[in-house]
């Protein structure tokens, strides 16, 4: 049961019954859907762009308790923040999820977003956290569609063994 | 170390039960110990493996048949004079003969294997579709239909420019047969329709369903995945002109399965893969094809797996099959009993006839959410569209939680599984 509190706590149950930023802004200057074709869970995400800072973000969609927070808490996190700014805050999530960075003992900008640190103790939810985040990047990059499948597995090599 | 390497062992033995109670009188507890992939802890509990839609378990008796022939057996089958390949085509010979008698049909050549089922209805619409469909004509289909049974004829209908009908369901998820006659035509080439659904459980009426097609003298297959591991099959009482089997829906290993056709469509049909073992004779200018059923059995096929499917019918045939139906409809009414007394949870799928077969969502609760929570408790169940995604929408829920039972599960298992969503209702509140 500690490794399934880790995975849903407070704040990311929170999130989930309100998500933050969860609308369709009219303003928005680029946009992306991404689908996990699993399990369904589909959302897309808008961002306002601005002088290559991000302006606005939101989300809209329908998915797990952890894919909605995980997109909740990541408009939280990139408003205000540079392109590369953003892409370097997904790069240490993805290695976070996937077990490659340890939050704890490594250097990083993380912040409240460590809280999704559980979900590498599921392999089976990684995807389901990296979701919103391959989607903003396909935002930035000017790509519509974003799908798990295209991502490559989102578990790391012990895992693979194991 | 991985949550997976910490989570699965395979030492200890789930403690035996009392069995609890019930009107079936069929001994579930000895049909377990025929399945040794049951006696083990995940997370710590007992499995328990109500995932049997997606993939059935395989007995010791299977094991052992699929591991004589790679032990004593293996060899290449149909071209060799030598002691072992002679054994190796007989017991694969013999296993479609096993099939054959299976589903009743009336000639062993009549059963063509395939590696699933998916594989043998894209063998029909290769085979026939691509023959006899030409532009303006019409397949029908239903809505509860499971992707591979929707995806091959709209690929179909793209290339000849034919048109995909569908019969719509009812809210408890049972076929419109009025809608059903009103969309039979002289155009009609096809009816495709499942015998039980994968993602809402419903029995449908095939053979009825065959009926109404013949009177227009339309062909009809029958995706028999959901079927086969539930009912008795006689494809001779049914009418079906192609009735589609998974080996490792009913306990035998991955890659078995059978395409039974009609023998005069069969021959009348194109070959689906070319290659060796479906010839008669090739040269440079031309080639002939082999007859029933090599013909569609191109390339080295499965033979260990085709071989634990009829080690798997040699098991069905074995236990008392009405009693484990019986068993398996006690398990779907005290499941659906249970799981509906629980306040928030409402059940995807309430025909009359169902086979063992519940899909849920609990308000509130993802499904995708609820299978990781379950998991927690040992307890394997499908999360999410069941590749069915038009059953979904039809529904209107983005996935569903589904349990599915097979005769080697038990009450306590159901219990387990309330007492397990009510957990994940308590974590969500």
């Amino acid at each position: 049961m500690s490794e399934l509190s880790e995975l849903y706590q407070q704040v990311i149950l929170d999130h989930n019954k309100k998500p933050r930023n969860f609308r369709r802004p009219a303003d928005a200057n680029h946009s992306a859907d991404g689908y996990n074709p699993l399990c369904g869970d589909q959302l897309t995400v808008y961002l306002r762009v601005e002088d290559d800072a991000v302006a606005d973000v939101a989300f809209e969609g329908s998915g797990c308790a952890i894919s909605k927070a995980s997109a909740s808490m990541m408009t939280q996190a990139v408003k205000g923040k540079t392109r590369a700014e953003a892409e370097a805050l997904f790069s240490e999530f993805h290695r976070m999820v996937t077990g490659e960075l340890d939050e704890e003992n490594s250097p990083n900008s993380l912040g409240h977003l460590k809280i999704f640190s559980g979900v590498r103790e599921f392999p089976a939810r990684v995807k389901c956290a990296s979701l919103p985040w391959h989607t903003l990047h396909a935002a930035f990059a000017g790509e519509v569609i974003a799908t798990t499948e295209n991502l490559g597995p989102d578990i790391t090599s012990d895992q693979v063994s194991a | 170390m991985s949550a997976t390497e910490k989570s699965v062992t395979t030492e200890t033995t789930r403690p035996a039960e009392a069995a609890r109670g019930g009107a079936d009188s069929f001994d579930v507890e000895r049909v377990r110990r025929d399945f040794p992939v049951l006696r083990q802890t995940v997370n710590g509990k007992p499995l328990v493996y109500l995932d049997n839609a997606a993939s059935s378990q395989v007995p010791q008796v299977v094991i052992d048949r699929g591991g004589k022939y790679l032990r004593e057996e293996h060899s290449n089958i149909h071209r060799g004079v030598h002691y072992l390949s002679q054994r190796a085509t007989s017991a694969y010979e013999g296993a479609r003969e096993k099939v054959r008698r299976f589903i009743n049909a009336r000639d062993a050549k009549e059963c063509i294997f395939v590696r699933g089922c998916t594989e043998g209805i894209n063998l029909v619409m290769h085979g026939y579709g691509r023959k006899f469909v030409s532009e303006g004509d019409e397949i029908i289909v239903s809505a509860m239909e499971h992707h591979a049974n929707i995806v091959p004829w709209q690929m179909l209908c793209e290339e000849k420019g034919a048109r995909l009908r569908v019969i719509p369901m009812n809210d408890a998820g049972e076929l419109l047969l009025d809608e059903y006659d009103a969309l039979l035509n002289e155009r009609t080439k096809l009816v495709a329709v499942m015998h039980v659904s994968n993602a809402l459980g419903t029995v449908n009426p095939v053979k009825e369903i065959v009926a109404r097609a013949h009177r227009h003298g339309v062909p009809v297959l029958v995706d028999g995945a959901q079927a086969a591991p539930h009912l008795k099959i006689d494809v001779q009482d049914l009418g079906a002109d192609f009735y589609i089997i998974s080996g490792h829906k009913m306990f035998a290993p991955t890659g078995s399965g059978v395409v039974y056709g009609r023998a005069e469509l069969l021959e009348k049909m194109n070959p689906f893969l070319g290659g060796g073992d479906m010839i008669r004779t090739v040269t440079f200018e031309k080639t002939t094809y082999a007859g029933l059923p090599n013909k569609f059995e191109a390339g080295t096929p499965a033979i260990a797996s085709q071989i634990g499917l009829g080690a798997a019918i040699d098991y069905l045939n074995s236990i008392d099959r009405d009693a484990a139906l019986a068993h398996e409809r006690e398990l779907l009414t005290y499941a659906t009993e249970l799981l509906s007394t629980i306040s928030g949870v409402r059940i995807v799928g309430t025909a009359r006839e169902k086979a063992s077969v519940v899909s849920f969502v609990i308000e509130s609760v993802h499904p995708h959410d609820v299978g990781t929570i379950l998991d927690q408790e040992g307890i394997a169940i499908r999360a999410g569209h069941h590749c069915a995604q038009p059953v979904m929408q039809r529904f209107k829920v983005p996935a569903t939680a589904r349990a599915s039972f097979a005769f080697y599960n038990t009450k306590d298992e159901v219990d387990a599984l309330a007492v397990a969503v009510e957990k994940c209702i308590e974590v969500f509140s």
